[in-house]
């Protein structure tokens, strides 16, 4: 025993394993150092501070005006940014380095920068404003010119026959302001018009309301106006319809106005004289002209100044983000006035202690400041974050743990294992080669098309390999058996191979060296083959990696120093588990190495249904009855075992400890060992018997059922590699073969078309999809729940690298 | 089908049920509105914001903020919402969801018929106009220069159409006829929501025909105090009480009739639910009055989300939002104006 804990001692230790060790560190920082010192470290990004100020809201912190001053030139660049996407400049690709740059500069020159564009904009608003006017103005003569001519002609050919009161017979009867009207000689009649350019979108209820206020008695003539308009507001292209009202009378022409303005429509007056008509257009037309060239020239001045702020757009957006971050961790710090410095205090790994003085000095250095920044270790009375070094290939792993819970600071961490049992179990499930290459392919070419994917493309790439290696053992390509490894052990009685199918194939050499024999593929003892081998092997990885689960919570329980969880809880459990499905395991092996013909459920059951019966047929190896007894004893033993002495124990010893008799306690191992580092404080105050019994017993239950549930939770991986071969069995004979029985070029390149599909979406992409979340689920569950408590913190360092865009 | 609608109801409403709860979670609690009563400026609030739910919306506004600014984006948040919630809502929520806002609709008719019978600008009184209540020909209203032309020319189109037959007179529009008219109006309209809801049946029904008594009920408290001492006679102040809700039929007699605050007073302490507000109130205040009725409705709409399956907590979700709304203007105007010591005098809390 000493031996196996001297050689435990000995191992190599593991990064991954436990969690970076964390100390609790106090920076004292004067003022005149504290923005760089804060700012190197942000660089580092090894420190993570804690918020001193959190009773405060966040605008009655010290530095809240450089933060509202960092927000705003944010927002200034936001500005940017936005004009420059709308003038369809792409920001550069190759922006300018510049020398650093002061945050007061930078503030000024956004200013600045900021001011000049409104200035632009403003202006060109106003020139695209005229523009809009004079186009539409254009657009009106055009069109409206189309209405008003042919009409003009009419009504000068019909006007002889036109009395002066032929409208007077209508029931809107304006006799006054219709001879009003008549001192204006363009319209005898006393009609009117107005023309002008309205939204098309807008057009057909202009007309009904036109309609409705004249009670009809109004001519509405419209024309899609060909050119589309900008928005000067929204700037997008607007299609409009120019219009032309015909109406009589003074008090229809303010209500029609009125309209026309409620809808936003422009009113342009055009001429009745033809000749008068050509020379405005001829002047707008110039006008128009003259007024592009301007716009023209404003858009390129415009362009230039955004282009030159793009080039360093990138650079002053990670510049402002990074003082923002800076201000948001002064303001974690606490300010002491009288000693002009602030006092911060923080988590940092004890590996970068080193690290940390460093930067601090060199700050010190830098900002030229008479007393440097003292930096010491403080106590904890919290727990430390839990914080792993992972590297592109271990991280993925850690996700998948972490997403469970983060592991409680320095307990075993699962992923070292995961790594490897994660794409195994996988594969165990989706086994076929060759939907394994299909997958490795994928993982090879993932970063291209599947961004989302990328950052798990280790564990894709393992799973794939994994599933290359399975499938070869189950002996699947496609669900179709190759003979890779050699041939078949395996041959027909005669020649005809006639009765293959009914009375089956001789043995006549050596088995097959690697995997599952080809021939059992279609044979009528296939399904019995594959099950019970496929379930046996469930097992055998279940109870090993559940024996795994429980060795880890002995090293928890080692490194924690907790003796009592040593022999009140890992002990037990794994008699418990080892004697019952650790036995069918050892079952399952002989049976497999001897090739015997034992029933072993009738084992399993009848150990427990009538121990001291004889076993007969069923024996596998001499001295099996008094093996079963001793084993079912055992695990009878062990169930009160982890139930009972723990929590008394517990108690005994907190009796001891607040009788006055703590002292003569101090030097014994009992009374260090079963508390935990980081609970330790917390757990002073009262000690509930009953509630440390429940929990011991909630865990007991736990376990003692679980042990059964967890190991048929196994045969999932039996249940989906069955589910998987005979689905791909499926597609490749009811759908591929069956294709190709036809001598029929269509039917054939259907079949393979629907192959491919179903081979691609079902079984690459959703069986992919179902063994990926069956591997978590028996890591996250059944093999977790056997060690790992996973209710710890993150170590979130202050750093410039982890800034991302949503941050502001 | 009532206490049947957990079979049925997530069907179409599940999907907008769980938005507008989530919504809701958003909204500012006790904790949010002491440290907006603590802000020294109208930045600090923007900054406060700028942590909840409002923040992409005021993240972009330049530094010299201005209550109006703050106002409008936090109403533009709300009308954003209430349009995703409206493009994903199947039949009888899309109704429901309109029939919310037909109460902006009449404010912002009435809001454009008195500014232009003052002779405002247009496009200024649209501006002021609340966003929820906007429809589509709403600045033709200026052009109507009585009732009946207003009716005919514009509100025909509208939603509102139906409410208007019992106001449609050929009288010119002046300052009291308008105020009869939204009157008139509200009271069609509640009484048609009312109706709507009890169409719907179910919880909703239970829990909407709750909430629009209380509020018939505090518009004929509020219709009999502002008409006190004013020509409106005791049968058309009569008219205007929605016939619904709690005061109905005996109350509204006894509210017609009354002179002066404490006749008020007495009339409304007979009904228990009222007798809480209106017991907080010194004798001859109404000044207090309002603040209580927000105060008694901010509970009730709070209530509302206790029950699932049905459509009230859209109702309640969005007056809440302009509760808060209209706190938050209360307090950045406090603040603009530095009246911080009056600060709690509007507020009502939400949670």
């Amino acid at each position: 025993m000493e031996r196996i804990e001297k050689l435990i001692d000995n191992l190599p230790p593991m990064d991954l394993m436990r969690s970076e060790k964390m100390t609790l560190v106090q920076l004292i920082i004067p003022v005149e150092s504290a923005h760089r010192a804060i700012s190197y470290l942000g660089e580092l990004g090894l420190l993570q501070f804690r918020d001193l100020n959190s009773e405060r809201s966040p605008f009655q912190r010290t530095f809240v005006n450089q933060v509202k001053r960092c927000g705003e030139m944010s927002r200034k660049l936001r500005f940017f940014k936005d004009q420059i996407s709308k003038a369809g400049l792409l920001s550069s690709v190759h922006p300018v380095v510049e020398p650093d740059l002061e945050l007061e500069e930078l503030e000024i020159q956004l200013a600045e920068h900021e001011h000049e564009l409104i200035e632009m904009n403003s202006n060109s608003e106003k020139l695209r404003v005229t523009y809009n006017e004079l186009l539409e103005f254009k657009l009106v003569l055009q069109k409206a010119c189309g209405f008003l001519l042919p009409s003009s002609n009419h009504a000068v050919a019909e006007e002889r026959e036109l009395t002066e009161n032929i409208y007077s017979n209508d029931d809107y009867v304006e006799t006054a302001s219709l001879l009003e009207q008549e001192t204006r000689p363009a319209d005898q009649s006393g009609l009117r018009f107005i023309s002008g350019i309205i939204c098309k979108s807008k057009a057909l209820r202009f007309e009904r309301m036109l309609f409705r206020a004249t009670r009809g008695n109004m001519l509405f003539n419209q024309a899609p106006a060909g050119e589309e308009i900008m928005d000067p507001l929204s700037a997008e292209m607007v299609e409009k319809t120019v219009f032309v009202v015909h109406f009589s009378g003074e008090q229809a022409r303010t209500k029609i106005l009125k309209i026309c303005e409620a809808f936003g429509a422009n009113c342009y007056p055009v001429p009745d004289d033809i000749s008068k008509q050509r020379q405005i257009t001829r002047e707008v037309s110039s006008h128009l002209s003259e007024l592009e060239t301007t716009l023209d020239a404003g858009i390129r001045h415009r362009n230039k100044a955004l282009t030159s702020i793009g080039y360093h757009l990138t650079q002053w957006t990670s510049m402002v983000r990074r003082e923002k971050a800076v201000y948001d961790t002064l303001n974690m710090l606490n300010f002491d006035v009288t000693k002009k410095c602030l006092v911060g205090e923080g988590w940092c790994p004890i590996f970068a202690k080193a690290q940390i003085q460093e930067a601090l000095q060199r700050a010190t250095f830098d900002s030229s400041s008479q007393v440097g920044i003292i930096f010491h270790v403080m106590d904890a009375v919290e727990s430390p974050p839990t914080y792993f070094r992972t590297n592109h290939f271990t991280n993925a792993y850690q996700e998948i743990v972490d997403a469970y819970g983060v592991a409680r600071y320095q307990e075993a961490n699962p992923a070292v294992y995961t790594v490897v049992t994660f794409p195994f179990l996988f594969a165990v499930m989706f086994g076929d080669w060759g939907h394994g290459i299909c997958l490795l392919l994928g993982a090879l070419k993932l970063g291209s098309f599947m961004e989302m994917l990328f950052g798990g493309r280790y564990v894709l790439l393992l799973m794939s390999l994994f599933s290359i290696y399975c499938g070869l053992i189950y002996n699947e390509f496609f669900s179709v058996p190759f003979h890779i490894f050699g041939g078949s052990a395996y041959k027909c009685r005669d020649v005809t191979c006639s009765d293959a199918k009914s009375a089956g194939l001789i043995k006549f050499r050596d088995p097959y060296p690697f995997g599952v024999d080809p021939s059992w593929r279609g044979s009528r003892s296939e399904l019995p083959f594959l099950n019970s081998l496929k379930m046996k092997m469930s097992i055998l990885l279940g109870v090993a990696q559940m024996n795994l689960g429980i060795i880890l919570s002995y090293f928890n329980a080692r490194f924690f120093r907790s003796s009592l969880d040593i022999r009140y809880q890992f002990v037990p459990q794994m008699i418990f588990l080892n004697s019952l499905f650790g036995y069918l395991s050892l079952l399952i092996i002989i049976k497999w190495c001897t090739g015997s013909q034992a029933d072993l459920y009738h084992v399993m059951i009848y150990m427990f249904l009538s121990p001291t019966d004889d076993l007969g047929e069923n024996e596998l190896f001499w001295g099996q009855r008094p093996l079963q007894i001793v084993l079912l004893l055992l695990a009878l033993v062990a169930v009160p075992w982890m139930l009972f002495p723990k929590p008394f124990i517990l108690k005994k010893l907190h009796s001891e400890r607040f009788q006055g008799r703590t002292y003569g306690l101090l030097g014994s191992s009992e009374f260090d060992l079963d508390v935990e580092p980081d609970s330790a404080r917390d757990h002073h105050e009262e000690f509930n018997f009953s509630e440390v019994f429940v929990h011991q017993m909630i865990h007991s239950i736990e376990f003692v059922l679980g042990a059964v549930s967890n190991t048929a939770s196994y045969l999932r991986l039996w249940a989906l590699s069955l589910a998987h071969s005979e689905l791909s069995t499926v597609f490749y004979e009811k759908v591929l073969l069956l294709a190709w029985g036809y001598d029929n070029i269509v039917i054939r390149l259907i079949g393979l078309a629907v192959f491919a599909f179903a081979t691609a979406f079902i079984l690459l992409m959703m069986e992919t999809l179902s063994a990926f979340l069956h591997a978590l689920r028996l890591h996250w569950v059944e093999f977790q729940n056997k060690f790992y408590h996973g209710d710890g913190y993150k170590f979130k360092p202050f750093s410039f690298a982890l800034i991302t865009d949503d941050d502001d | 089908m009532y206490g049947f609608e957990a079979m049925t109801f997530n069907i179409h409403g599940g999907y907008l049920e769980a938005i507008v709860r989530g919504h809701r979670a958003g909204l500012l609690t006790a904790a949010d509105y002491n440290n907006l009563c603590q802000c020294e400026t109208l930045d600090d609030i923007k900054m406060h914001l700028s942590a909840t739910e409002y923040g992409p919306y005021l993240q972009n506004e330049p530094s010299p903020l201005h209550t109006t600014t703050i106002v409008e984006k936090c109403t533009l948040k709300l009308v954003d919402e209430y349009k995703h919630m409206l493009c994903q809502a199947t039949e009888p929520l899309s109704t429901f969801l309109e029939y919310i806002t037909y109460g902006h609709m009449i404010d912002n008719v009435v809001l454009i018929v008195t500014g232009t019978l003052h002779e405002r600008d247009v496009q200024e009184l649209l501006e002021k106009c609340h966003p929820l209540g906007m429809f589509d020909s709403i600045a033709t209203l200026a052009v109507a220069q009585n009732m009946r032309e207003l009716y005919r020319l514009v509100l025909v189109d509208t939603p509102l159409a139906p409410y208007f037959s019992e106001c449609i007179t050929s009288e010119d529009l002046d300052d009291m006829n308008i105020e009869i008219m939204r009157n008139t109006l509200y009271k069609a309209y509640l009484e048609d929501f009312y109706k709507f809801c009890q169409k719907l049946g179910g919880a909703t029904a239970e829990i909407m025909s709750d909430l629009l008594a209380f509020e018939a009920d505090r518009r004929a408290v509020n219709i009999t105090i502002n008409s006190i001492g004013t020509e409106l006679t005791r049968d058309d102040r009569r008219k205007l009480y929605s016939n619904f809700g709690l005061l109905y039929p005996y109350g509204h007699e006894e509210l017609a009739v009354c002179e002066d605050i404490d006749q008020v007073r007495a009339a409304m302490e007979k009904y228990p639910p009222y007798q809480s507000i209106f017991s907080r109130l010194s004798y001859g205040e109404s000044q207090m009055l309002d603040k209580a009725f927000y105060e008694e409705e901010v509970k009730r709409l709070c209530l509302a989300f206790e029950q699932q399956f049905h459509y009230g907590v859209f109702f309640a979700y969005m007056r809440l939002r302009e509760q808060e709304i209209r706190n938050l203007m209360w307090i950045s105007e406090c603040v603009a104006q530095n009246q911080k010591s009056r600060v709690h005098d509007s507020v009502v809390f939400i949670f």
